[in-house]
């Protein structure tokens, strides 16, 4: 199988501190891929810099695209990276006011990407919105509301939804569970198991809750200070881990 | 209203001892000139420029002002309105400005004039080839309100990245039932630059396209530059579902009848009693005329 992302020597520098040393990593289309680690370790930096929203000093990022060319995304022209960012990628932020315009309803929010694409159909629009607020249990009667006056699980599920409408095949999520009560969480981390699974997205989860990659990785990386251990299977690196960093995160974890 | 007997056209006189002629120094005209041709190669692009102190405040059309200053010439002969009126304080004034620093004739008949600087208003006369609008704008950015960074904003221009643009008509849509700009309505000029067309009504919009007279926009106080060339497409957005409409009236002109003709609404007791009337008064005039016949004037 052809993977879908390969990471190879990804370096981050911010002056003397690397933030990201060396990273390798390969993503297979309907993968997902956690990173965890503990605060500074550099996994939004990563996650940043494979999204293109920061530069990286070295390191090469190919993506093979919906029409199986291989696009090296350092060299891809500024254009073509934000249209792929915004129709074949999502990026799902921890904070939904980051990645949601508050000031027009959610319809808009769901039918901004499609616009972007060049959709100039309102009624398609429209349906469209209606279809994937359904899909994130979102009831449709609020179609017309602002993202303000949603709830904090169901601001990330219309994020959700905002993204998913031109069907990315890549999902970026900075910890999307962060700030929400454990009831909340455990209902989107259901609702976004099964739109990986329905969907086949390949998905890079970063977080520093280990109850959210045990529901959702196939595989976990550890991240300490710039570096990247353990690329293995979710539940050996749980229930048997080597590094002493992951040994003692699954320590402290309450209920593992 | 000025009254018909007045002769609207005034001959050259000398202009006022003192003053560059037209107000600014010959380099800041140059500078501006420059600015100008940029715009009008790249049309519906904003290009920027150094807006000087003119003698009025920002906001009263001061961009209009230095445009008109810099292509004006000897032998134009100026028109000056002011949403669709010669005769309102901002068109008397500008005009009376440039009566005084470069001694120029004015005209309020909008087929006699070379040079027509304009707030919120296109003639209803169709412009001639040769002709030359000035607008005066007051916000030459249409995606200020999606995008509050001008960085940002600059990239979408580049990047032709108008999708956020639409969502505000989605909004509208949803929550009126029909896109509810009424005037300043953004257009897509030449295919490829999204562009405020300064707050004329919607009803002017159709103008713009594939006008044979030259457009050029000043922004005073934001210090840009913008211009459509005669001959260019200028499409209003708008949905494939929610077609781009102008706005239209259930009354004719009061004075001259006009059905084809912007309205002005104009309340004329407190009873609620109200009439309609052009809002461009040259047009206005010279239907009445018409209909009167050129023997009779209106007292």
């Amino acid at each position: 199988m052809q993977p879908l992302l390969t990471v190879n020597n990804l370096s981050k520098y911010y002056g003397n501190l690397r933030a990201c040393d060396l990273i390798s990593f390969t993503l297979y289309p309907g993968q997902v891929l956690g990173i965890i680690g503990e605060s500074g370790s550099g996994k939004s930096t990563l996650l940043d810099s494979i999204a293109g929203h920061i530069p990286f000093e070295d390191g090469i990022v190919e993506y093979c695209s919906r029409d199986n060319t291989l696009l090296d995304l350092r060299t891809l022209s500024e254009p073509r990276r934000r249209k792929l960012m915004k129709t074949e990628w999502g990026y799902v932020r921890q904070n939904p006011r980051d990645g949601l315009r508050m000031t027009v309803t959610a319809g808009a929010n769901i039918g901004e990407r499609l616009l972007d694409v060049g959709e100039r159909h309102y009624g398609h629009i429209r349906t469209e919105a209606l279809q994937w607020l359904d899909e994130v249990e979102i009831p449709q009667g609020r179609i017309d509301d602002f993202p303000n006056t949603f709830s904090g699980g169901m601001q990330q599920r219309l994020q959700l939804a905002r993204i998913l409408v031109t069907r990315p095949r890549i999902v970026l999520m900075d910890e999307p569970t962060g700030g929400l009560d454990v009831s909340v969480q455990a209902k989107l981390l259901d609702l976004m198991r099964s739109l990986v699974r329905t969907l086949n997205l390949s998905v890079i989860l970063v977080t520093h809750d280990i109850g959210v990659v045990r529901l959702l990785a196939h595989r976990l990386m550890l991240m300490q200070i710039g570096q990247l251990f353990d690329a293995l299977l979710t539940d050996q690196v749980l229930d048997d881990p080597h590094h002493p960093y992951t040994q003692q995160l699954v320590n402290a974890t309450l209920i593992p | 209203m000025t009254s018909l007997s007045v002769s609207p056209t005034s001959a050259p006189s000398t202009s006022e001892p003192g003053f560059n002629f037209a107000y600014l120094d010959e380099q800041t005209k140059r500078s501006i000139r420059r600015a100008i041709l940029k715009a009008v190669a790249i049309p519906g692009h904003q290009i920027p420029f150094s807006s000087r102190e003119m003698p009025m405040s920002y906001g009263w059309g001061t961009g209009g002002i230095q445009v008109t200053a810099s292509v004006i010439g000897q032998d134009d002969r100026l028109k000056v309105i002011d949403q669709g009126a010669d005769d309102t304080t901002n068109a008397v004034n500008i005009r009376r400005f440039f009566q005084k620093v470069c001694g120029v004739a004015t005209t309020e008949h909008t087929e006699e004039a070379t040079l027509i600087q304009t707030r919120h208003r296109i003639p209803e006369t169709p412009l001639q080839p040769g002709q030359v609008l000035v607008y005066q704008v007051p916000m030459p950015e249409p995606l200020y309100f999606i995008e509050p960074s001008r960085t940002e904003a600059n990239k979408m221009h580049a990047l032709e990245e108008y999708g956020p643009m639409y969502v505000k008509l989605y909004e509208d849509i949803t929550k009126f039932g029909r896109i509810a700009l009424a005037y300043d309505y953004p257009v897509m000029v030449n295919g490829r630059h999204l562009m405020n067309p300064s707050p004329i009504p919607r009803f002017d919009n159709p103008k713009m396209d594939m006008s044979p007279a030259l457009q050029l926009f000043g922004a005073g106080r934001e210090k840009r530059i913008y211009a459509i060339p005669p001959y260019t497409q200028v499409k209003s957005l708008d949905f494939e579902d929610h077609p781009f409409s102008v706005e239209n009236w259930e009354h004719p002109c009061e004075f001259c009848g006009a059905t084809d003709s912007y309205l002005d609404e104009v309340v004329i007791d407190d009873q609620g009693g109200r009439l309609w009337i052009c809002s461009d008064t040259d047009y206005c005039e010279q239907r009445q005329r018409e209909q009167l016949g050129h023997t009779q004037k209106l007292g």
